[in-house]
């Protein structure tokens, strides 16, 4: 078994050395694009630890893509993105990793600020001692409040139970000290698992790397350092891209929908009290 | 304060409750017998660790000791607990009779000694001692076998010696060259 | 592979069909080497390469040519490697005559039957074998022409490589129109991409630098398939990267013990560990002294054939075997003639073979011609499937198109069925051999349920009721099977038989106490050990010790991580990775060298050379096997130590690869016009198995079949597994948008695909990744099949071995499936037999026929 320490990860919030945004001892994935290779072994080893049916969308015509998302019974998922013609080509022999054919296996990003967390009422969606963010599926009532908060659109009600679901990180097994099924399987190590303080740091390098050998679009998405998080601080599972984040079809500036609603609340606050001071300097006048 | 303290919780402030069930979540594997396998499918040779309990395989994932695989598979490997477990698997004998319009059940007792009949009276029908020419052949070309990349390696030792050995069947191929 | 420099993936797609093994192909690219895709498809592991080189399907060994004259015409070779472990310097017998001055042919050509008397193809001053591994694929015939014993010492050779007669300057001229141009017309690859390819591999190969090959079945199922890979060898053997780390040619295999099932054969022509099968055609075959007389080559490692084949017969016929019967070598049953997997199919379906074991293996989907497959099945008497789920195989009778459609009823097919269920690796003990020749062992988890049982288990039980059956039976059918001995200790609840009894067995022991043998080097021709495959002696080198259970390796070679033939050896020919003087060629690229103080070889792998030979050793006069190779002869298996660039005997299509067309070609020969197809490819012509003759107008489009990364072979282990089935649901047809849009197909939609053989429906995917090529002057269409869906299962499809002729590579009796032609129309196939529309489907997926 590969043993993991939590421990290892233990470095002040907003540590300055990183700049992660990540607090004391959390754990996430980086999932690194350059080196999938599609094979869905993730998907499957999540479904396989998770107990997860199949879905049986039958052939959508997506390139080689037939589970298509990420739902309440498809936790990691990987997105095919053909985009021949369009310059990028492995024609170059130049040792730079990225072709016109995309993969990328995507999953919950874990928010360091987690929009879902702060929606749910009843209080089903906790934070680990992992950082990580779990829905505790004998509190879940399937109010779906958690949907429409999560600006990546991952959680998802599930048609037989009814309660939310989303990936746990592998939470039971990482309370046994072992990795997530996903990153674990992957066979390219194209999904790293670790102290987002390890990982973070030599996500970085890889861009650099990267960038050395000629991929200058290389970057980190969910890196709280180059900003544009909107709110969330982070991703504790954050992604080496080499495209826009659109073309892998996530949100290129991602946003707690609950910051838009700030200023609607603090206008309500501000109208309430302006009721309030209205109607006591109507009444007091009468 | 009440009203301060539900306004930190909605934002998310104060750690929502963590429920008796959360709190005893283990892996599944915890306590369970583990065995070391090779994965079925491609000639990769990755290792696994087959978890156990009760007599029952529970998961089965890459193991991280082996050189080749270092506890990686890729989706058929990580799917072998599928295959062992699959729902369409069948494991009773199925026996369909000449012109049948169905499948019968039928105990393996049976389906064995029915086999061993069936193969004594087409290689006794079917055996040659001597070709034409005078050689000493011994021989049938009535019976073949298809398999074994699949197999163990001593399953197929075992299929050339009784049967190439011991019954003269010389039609005896594999996938190799499919 | 992490090792290479460069790593060339050509006929295989190894991110998807090897996704674990493609880690050290990413490692290796993280380090900084090339990786070189070269592919009719664009698929996942083009995804990853730094160059992807679409090719024409069929058309590999026009490359492959190419890059050899490159070699050769820009002085890239590796020198020292080529003079001291190739054949280079050989000069040829003054009668050969090449393709180039034969319009095609080579000399020796007998029209009429179709094949090549090999004799002019010889060593001048001597006939020589070629070495038995390629000795032993063959059978009767080309027997004659491996008459007489060679010796190594008295070759003819020029060091210079100047001799017109000599192996280097034949090649040179073979290959001398093979040029970059010719790639263009051909391959529809363009001059430029071609000449980069070269230049990579060239310049990743030599003292400091490799270049690995990797190929799997894209290769072989060609009519000129072992030739192929003869092309890549010889290539290899120029360049200096055999033998080394980092280099090599991968074959990548698709099944877990594919090796093992060849080198512990469940095949016709072979005995086990690559000793022929004894054959009736060849006269001397019929008696022990005969055979051993023919087979045994008096220099390298097959010198010592009759102590193998004697501990071979002892291992089976036990107490019977004696040396006055010639160690029941008369009950070992003679082959006559072809009986591989497709003559098999014709065997059954005319009537000769009445009865069929099929054990995980999936004929119905996976055979070629499935359609003639699926008839034989249904003229045999009985049939035993033994599988995990209800395959195609055991179904045919009532689920398969023709079944469903009404064709045939079930009521009218007479063949009895066994379905028999069976164990997996987890749920029972054993070994496989993976792709680099590593036995690995299985613990059993836990115990198979109901009726499942493991191979062994069947085989045990049914050998002794035979055994039984057969107990008074005095006449040869009763001496045969009652000889064989069959009393392996046994465990557990269902009686299976422990199976370190049978390594035991096959790692050979001697008679007299039942002792373990440590490896090849202990057996006697006299009956006194005995061993069932030679090749893996000393995989059980003491009494428990099991080693393709061993565990702990963790050094370069992982050498205590299972056990590899030949005695634990991870690289073969290893000798050749230091010069001929013993030392390494480079300090990057070492691996074994011969330590002079210690006088013997070492270094991070076991010597795949005598240990103690030294680099200086020379045979004396007469000297017999191992000891008649000097210490620069690298190549141990091979009658001269020598790498073979022209290979003199033992390959019955010639002494050089050469290119011919596929036996369907949408094209013509370019390079020998008078000449399309190989003159010696084996083919059936019958109304059954009709064959598109070259450049037919009806069959426009080039068919390539290939394996997804989610499904496995025919499907059995992979169609019913819902994690699986869902991530590939469907078959389908990979067609590129130019042709999409000239036939007004849209993605999705539904197609027919036809040839002479038969007509299925699918689904249309187009996508780009499939680009149609300009190959001489005209634009072709190339389209893709995923060979593993049928009728059966969650996730079913039209078979593609439907559309599939039955032809074989005359080396390897491997059908040709990489390259064919066919028709593809708009539309659905009116007769296709979807399920629901006649026969008993089980309603599993009803949504997914009629495509939703």
């Amino acid at each position: 078994m590969r043993e993991l320490d939590p421990a290892n990860g233990s470095i002040g919030p907003e540590s300055s050395a990183a700049n992660t945004g990540a607090r004391r001892g959390a754990l996430g994935f980086v999932t690194d694009v350059t080196l999938c290779i599609g094979c869905k072994a993730c998907e499957v080893a999540c479904k396989q630890w998770n107990d997860l049916p199949m879905d049986d969308l039958g052939l959508t015509g997506h390139s080689y893509d037939n589970t298509n998302d990420l739902g309440a019974t498809t936790w990691r998922h990987v997105a095919f993105v053909e985009q021949f013609g369009q310059g990028r080509g492995s024609q170059s022999m130049s040792n730079a990793p990225g072709s016109n054919w995309l993969m990328l296996s995507d999953v919950c990003k874990h928010c360091v600020n987690a929009g879902c967390l702060e929606a749910c009422p009843t209080g089903a969606i906790i934070r680990t001692e992992f950082d990580t963010v779990v829905i505790q599926q004998d509190i879940c009532n399937g109010c779906g409040y958690c949907l429409p908060a999560c600006p990546f659109g991952v959680p998802a009600l599930s048609q037989t139970d009814g309660k939310a679901h989303k990936c746990t990180l592998c939470y039971d097994r990482l309370k046994d000290g072992l990795e997530p099924a996903c990153a674990k399987a992957c066979p390219t190590d194209s999904i790293q698992f670790g102290p987002i303080a390890e990982l973070m740091p030599r996500a970085r390098k890889r861009v650099t790397t990267l960038r050395e050998r000629g991929v200058e679009s290389a970057y980190i998405y969910g890196d709280r350092a180059v900003g544009g998080t909107g709110g969330i601080s982070g991703l504790n599972a954050f992604f080496v891209l080499i495209d826009a984040p659109e073309v892998y079809n996530l949100p290129n500036m991602p946003e707690l929908p609950q910051r838009k609603t700030m200023a609607s609340y603090l206008t309500t606050i501000g109208t309430a009290v302006a009721c309030g001071v209205a109607t006591y300097l109507t009444l007091r006048n009468r | 304060m009440r009203l301060l303290k539900l306004l930190k919780q909605h934002v998310g402030m104060v750690p929502n409750p963590i429920s008796d069930a959360t709190r005893e979540i283990r892996a599944r594997t915890r306590g369970a017998d583990v065995s070391i396998s090779v994965c079925p499918y491609c000639a990769v040779g990755c290792s696994q660790l087959v978890y156990s309990k009760n007599g029952r395989v529970i998961n089965i994932e890459g193991n991280d000791a082996s050189p080749i695989n270092g506890g990686t598979l890729c989706p058929k490997g990580a799917a072998t607990f599928g295959l062992l477990t699959s729902p369409a698997r069948v494991t009773t004998v199925k026996y369909r009779a000449p012109y049948g319009d169905r499948w019968e059940e039928r105990p393996l007792e049976w389906a064995m000694e029915r086999i061993a009949q069936r193969v004594k009276e087409t290689r006794d029908a079917h055996f040659e001692e001597i070709a034409v020419d005078g050689t000493i052949v011994n021989r049938t070309l009535a019976i073949g076998h298809l398999g074994g990349a699949t197999l163990d390696n001593e399953e197929n030792y075992l299929i050339k010696k009784l049967f190439t050995a011991g019954l003269g069947i010389v039609a005896v191929e594999n996938q190799a060259r499919i | 592979m992490a090792d290479s420099d460069c790593v060339v993936i050509m006929g295989a797609n190894m991110a998807e069909n090897h996704p674990v093994g493609f880690r050290f192909v990413m490692k290796a690219k993280e380090r900084g080497a090339t990786i070189i895709h070269i592919d009719p498809r664009f698929s996942r592991t083009s995804a990853l390469s730094d160059v992807h080189v679409p090719l024409r399907a069929g058309s590999d060994l026009v490359f492959l040519g190419a890059l050899i004259n490159y070699t050769l015409k820009h002085h890239k070779y590796f020198k020292d490697y080529v003079v001291h472990y190739t054949n280079a310097p050989v000069i040829i017998n003054d009668d050969y005559r090449d393709t180039e001055e034969l319009g095609g042919l080579f000399s020796g050509y007998v029209e009429k039957e179709r094949r090549y008397d090999a004799e002019t193809w010889r060593y001048a001053g001597q006939p020589v074998h070629s070495g038995a591994e390629q000795h032993a694929s063959e059978d009767f015939q080309t027997r004659e022409g491996v008459a007489g014993q060679d010796d190594a010492t008295k070759q003819q050779t020029d060091p210079t490589l100047q001799d017109p007669r000599c192996v280097f300057q034949i090649v040179a001229r073979h290959y001398a129109r093979y040029t970059p141009d010719m790639v263009e017309q051909s391959c529809g690859v363009p001059r430029e991409l071609f000449l980069k390819v070269a230049e990579a591999i060239t310049s990743n190969s030599g003292r400091d630098r490799t270049t690995s090959f990797a190929y799997a079945v894209a290769w072989t199922q060609h009519t000129t398939g072992t030739q192929i890979i003869g092309a890549c060898a010889l290539l290899q053997l120029l360049l200096g990267n055999i033998g080394r780390p980092g280099g090599g040619i991968l074959a990548l295999r698709g099944h877990a013990t594919i090796q093992g099932s060849t080198d512990i054969p469940t095949l016709y022509n072979l005995l086990p560990g690559y000793i022929p099968m004894p054959s009736r055609p060849v006269q001397s075959h019929a008696t022990l002294d005969g055979f051993i007389r023919e087979e045994k080559l008096e220099t390298g490692i097959w010198h010592d054939l009759p102590k193998y084949l004697v501990s071979l017969l002892k291992a089976w016929y036990g107490a019977a075997a004696q040396p006055d019967n010639d160690f029941c070598y008369d009950l070992v049953p003679k082959i006559e003639a072809d009986h591989s997997f497709q003559a098999m199919l014709l065997m059954m379906k005319d009537g000769i073979m009445k009865g069929l074991f099929c054990m995980g293996q999936n004929p119905a989907v996976g055979g070629q011609n499935s359609i003639l497959g699926r008839q034989a099945l249904a003229n045999l008497d009985w049939l035993v499937v033994r599988d995990v789920h209800e395959i195609e195989t055991a179904a045919f009778w009532y689920d398969a198109p023709e079944a469903r459609r009404g064709d045939i009823r079930p009521t009218e097919v007479k063949t009895e069925i066994f379905f028999l269920p069976a164990a997996i690796s987890a749920e029972k003990e054993g070994s496989y051999t993976n792709t680099q020749r590593l036995v690995q062992w299985h613990d059993k988890g836990v115990e198979p349920s109901g009726d499942c049982r493991s191979e062994a288990t069947f085989l045990y039980d049914l050998g002794k009721r035979l055994k039984e059956l057969y107990r008074d039976d005095d006449g040869p059918r009763g001496r045969q099977i009652n000889a064989v001995t069959w009393d392996y200790p046994t465990k557990g609840p269902f009686g299976e038989i422990d199976l370190e009894a049978v390594v035991k067995e096959m790692n050979g022991y001697t008679v007299v106490d039942r002792r373990p043998v440590t490896g090849y080097a202990e057996l006697t021709d006299d009956g006194s050990t005995a061993c069932g495959c030679w090749i893996y002696s000393g995989i059980m080198p003491e009494e428990g010790r099991n080693l393709a259970r061993a565990r702990s390796g963790d050094d370069r070679a992982a050498l205590d991580w299972g056990f590899a033939w030949p005695g634990n050896c991870r690289l073969l020919y290893n000798r050749a990775s230091a010069d001929p003087d013993g030392r390494p060629w480079s300090e990057r690229k070492k691996w074994v060298w011969w330590d002079g103080e210690q006088r013997h070889w070492t270094g991070h792998d076991v010597p795949d050379f005598p240990t103690t030979k030294p680099p200086d050793y020379r045979p004396p006069p007469g000297a017999k096997g191992l000891a008649a190779h000097a210490g620069d002869a690298p190549f141990v298996r091979l009658a001269d130590g020598k790498g073979a660039l022209f290979v003199s005997a033992g390959l019955k299509d010639g002494p050089l690869p050469t290119h011919y067309e596929p036996w369907e070609s949408p094209v013509s020969n370019l390079l020998y016009p008078e000449q399309s197809r190989s003159p010696v490819a084996l083919s059936f012509p019958r109304p059954d198995n009709r064959y598109h003759e070259p450049a037919d107008l009806r069959f426009p489009y080039v068919l390539t079949t290939y394996r997804l990364t989610e499904h496995h072979c025919a499907g059995g282990m992979s169609r019913w597994v819902p994690w699986l089935a869902e991530l590939q649901p469907e078959g389908f047809v990979e067609i590129s948008p130019e042709l999409a849009g000239e036939l007004g197909i849209d993605n999705g939609d539904w197609v027919t695909v036809s040839t002479l053989r038969g007509q299925i429906e699918t689904r249309a995917m187009v996508t780009a990744r499939i680009q149609p090529l300009r190959i001489d002057g005209k634009t072709l269409h190339q389209v893709g099949m995923p060979w593993h869906f049928g009728f059966g299962g969650l996730a079913a499809g039209a078979i593609a071995n439907d559309l599939i002729a039955l032809v074989e590579d005359p080396n390897s009796r491997i059908h040709q499936a990489k390259a064919l032609t066919c028709n593809l129309e708009r539309g659905r196939e009116p007769k296709a037999g979807r399920r629901g529309t006649g026969g008993e489907g089980r309603g599993m997926h009803p949504s997914r026929d009629d495509g939703a």
